[in-house]
C-alpha cells in the first residue's frame, strides 16, 4: 500500500510525465476541453428552458421528471450508443456529456425561480415593471445561488464522467485510467483517477468561489 | 441502428441474471448507505460542532468522479463485487445524510418536547417520533440514491463488474448496438420501477401524512 502511493507520488511530479502528446499537460486540457464546453452548451439550452419554465409556471411537470430521468439513464451506456449510431467522432462524447447536464441545470434554475417569494414579484409588477423586466431584475438575481447550485452539480458530473471519452478512444484524463486498466499498470491508473478528482474538486471549490464573490456585493437580504 | 429482436430472445437468461445482479449491487448500495448513515445523521442533528464537518466531508466525497472512487478502491478490494458496492455506498452517503439531518431537522421543537414531557426517553423518542416525523424527507433521499446508484453500477463494467453496464462493453467491443439499448432501456425500467415501489412504500409507512389531508 505505501509503496503504491509512493510511486503514484513519483509518476505525479515526474517531468516527462507532463510534457509531449501523451504528457499530463496535454491530457489535462483535452479534459477541461471537453468538460467546460459541454457544460456551456448544457448550459446554453437549460438556462432558457429553467428560467422559462419557472417563470410561467408552465411545464414544470417535465422539469421535475427531467432530473429524475437525467439521475436514471446510464451515461456509458448513452456515450457507447451515440458512438456506434455515429462513428468515430467527438460527438458521442458531446452529446453524452450535454444530455447529462442539462436536467441538473433546467431542475436548479426551476427550483430557484419558484423559491422566488410571490408578494416579491407582485410588487415588482405593482411598480409598473414589465415581464422581463420582472424575470431579469427580480427573479434571476434571485434564484442565482440555485441556479449557481445547479450549474456547479452540472461541471462536476460532466468532469467525472468525461473520463469516458478515453474508453472510445479519445483523450482527456481517462487515457491513463483506460490504458492503465489495459496494461495492468495500477500507478497509472490510481494517477488517472486521481487527477480527475483533482480537476473536479479544484473546479468546484473556483465556481463556489465566483459564487461568493457574485453575491458579496448584493444587499443583505433580511437584516 | 435498428434492434436485433432475435438476440434479446436468445439471451433472456443472461439478462436476467444481469438485471438481478445489477438490482443486488445498488440495493446492497442503498441498504449500507442507510445503515451508515442513519447514525451519522443523528449525531449531525444532536451534535452541532460536527454537523459541518460530517456534510462537508460527504460532499467532498460526491465530488469525487465515480470511476475514480471504484479505481481508487482497487488496491484495497480488487476486481469485486465489493469495490462496486463500496463506491456506490460512498455515492449515496452524501444524498442519504444530507436529507436524513434535514428530515431530523424539520420535526417541530413542540413535538419532541411533548414526547419529553410525557417522559419518553431520549432514544425511544428518536425512534419512535423523531424518524418517523422525518420519514418523507427521508425517503426522498433513499429514492434519489437509488435511482443515481442504479444508474451508477453500470460504471463498474470498467473493473470487470457492473451488472447491465456489461451489455455497454460487449456491444462497444462488437460493435453490435442491441445490447446497448436493451442496457439502456432495462437500467431505466429498473430505476423507474424502483422508484414507484420506493413512492408506494412511503404511502404505506406514513399514514398520518393521508390523514391530515382528508380532514
Amino acid at each position: 500500500m505505501y509503496e503504491l502511493f509512493k510511486d503514484l507520488g513519483a509518476w505525479l511530479v515526474d517531468g516527462e510525465q507532463w510534457t509531449g502528446p501523451d504528457g499530463i499537460g496535454h491530457r489535462l486540457a483535452e479534459h477541461l476541453q471537453y468538460s467546460l464546453l459541454a457544460t456551456l452548451v448544457a448550459a446554453a439550452i437549460a438556462l432558457p428552458v429553467g428560467l422559462l419554465i419557472g417563470h410561467t409556471g408552465r411545464g414544470a411537470f417535465v422539469a421535475i421528471n427531467l432530473s429524475s430521468f437525467g439521475r436514471a439513464l446510464p451515461t456509458v451506456g448513452l456515450v457507447v450508443l451515440v458512438f456506434l449510431a455515429s462513428g468515430l467522432s467527438m460527438w458521442p462524447v458531446y452529446i453524452a456529456l450535454v444530455a447529462l447536464a442539462v436536467p441538473s441545470i433546467v431542475t436548479n434554475t426551476y427550483a430557484g425561480m419558484t423559491a422566488v417569494d410571490a408578494e416579491v414579484k407582485d410588487a415588482a409588477r405593482g411598480q409598473g415593471m414589465r415581464a422581463h423586466q420582472v424575470l431579469f431584475q427580480v427573479e434571476l438575481p434571485l434564484a442565482l445561488p440555485l441556479i449557481m447550485t445547479g450549474l456547479r452539480l452540472a461541471l462536476i458530473q460532466v468532469v467525472a464522467t468525461a473520463t469516458i471519452a478515453a474508453y472510445v478512444s479519445f483523450g482527456g484524463l481517462g487515457r491513463y485510467v483506460f490504458d492503465g486498466l489495459a496494461q495492468r499498470d495500477l500507478v497509472q491508473v490510481l494517477g488517472g483517477a486521481v487527477l480527475v478528482a483533482l480537476v473536479a474538486v479544484v473546479l468546484d471549490l473556483a465556481l463556489s468561489g465566483l459564487q461568493r464573490a457574485l453575491f458579496r456585493h448584493r444587499p443583505a437580504k433580511s437584516a | 441502428m435498428t434492434v436485433d429482436w432475435s438476440w434479446i430472445g436468445d439471451h433472456t437468461d443472461d439478462l436476467t441474471t444481469l438485471t438481478l445482479s445489477h438490482l443486488q449491487a445498488a440495493l446492497s448500495a442503498v441498504a449500507l448507505g442507510l445503515l451508515i448513515s442513519l447514525p451519522l445523521a443523528v449525531l449531525a442533528h444532536r451534535v452541532r460542532p460536527l454537523r459541518g464537518l460530517l456534510l462537508g466531508l460527504s460532499n467532498v466525497l460526491f465530488t469525487i468522479p465515480s470511476i475514480a472512487v471504484f479505481v481508487l478502491l482497487l488496491p484495497v478490494s480488487g476486481l469485486t463485487r465489493t469495490t462496486t458496492v463500496t463506491g456506490l455506498t460512498i455515492y449515496t452517503l452524501v444524498v442519504l445524510l444530507r436529507n436524513t439531518v434535514e428530515g431530523l431537522d424539520s420535526v417541530p421543537t413542540k413535538t419532541k418536547e411533548a414526547a419529553k414531557a410525557m417522559g419518553t426517553r431520549p432514544l425511544r423518542t428518536l425512534l419512535t417520533v423523531e424518524l418517523p416525523l422525518a420519514l418523507p424527507v427521508i425517503m426522498a433521499g433513499v429514492r434519489i440514491a437509488t435511482v443515481m446508484s442504479i444508474s451508477l453500477v453500470s460504471v463498474a463494467t470498467y473493473i470487470g463488474d457492473g451488472g447491465l453496464g456489461q451489455l455497454f462493453t460487449d456491444g462497444f467491443q462488437r460493435n453490435f448496438p442491441t445490447p446497448v439499448i436493451v442496457g439502456v432501456v432495462l437500467t431505466l425500467l429498473l430505476a423507474l420501477v424502483a422508484d414507484a415501489l420506493l413512492v408506494a412504500l412511503q404511502y404505506v409507512l406514513t399514514p398520518w401524512t393521508r390523514r391530515r389531508k382528508g380532514a
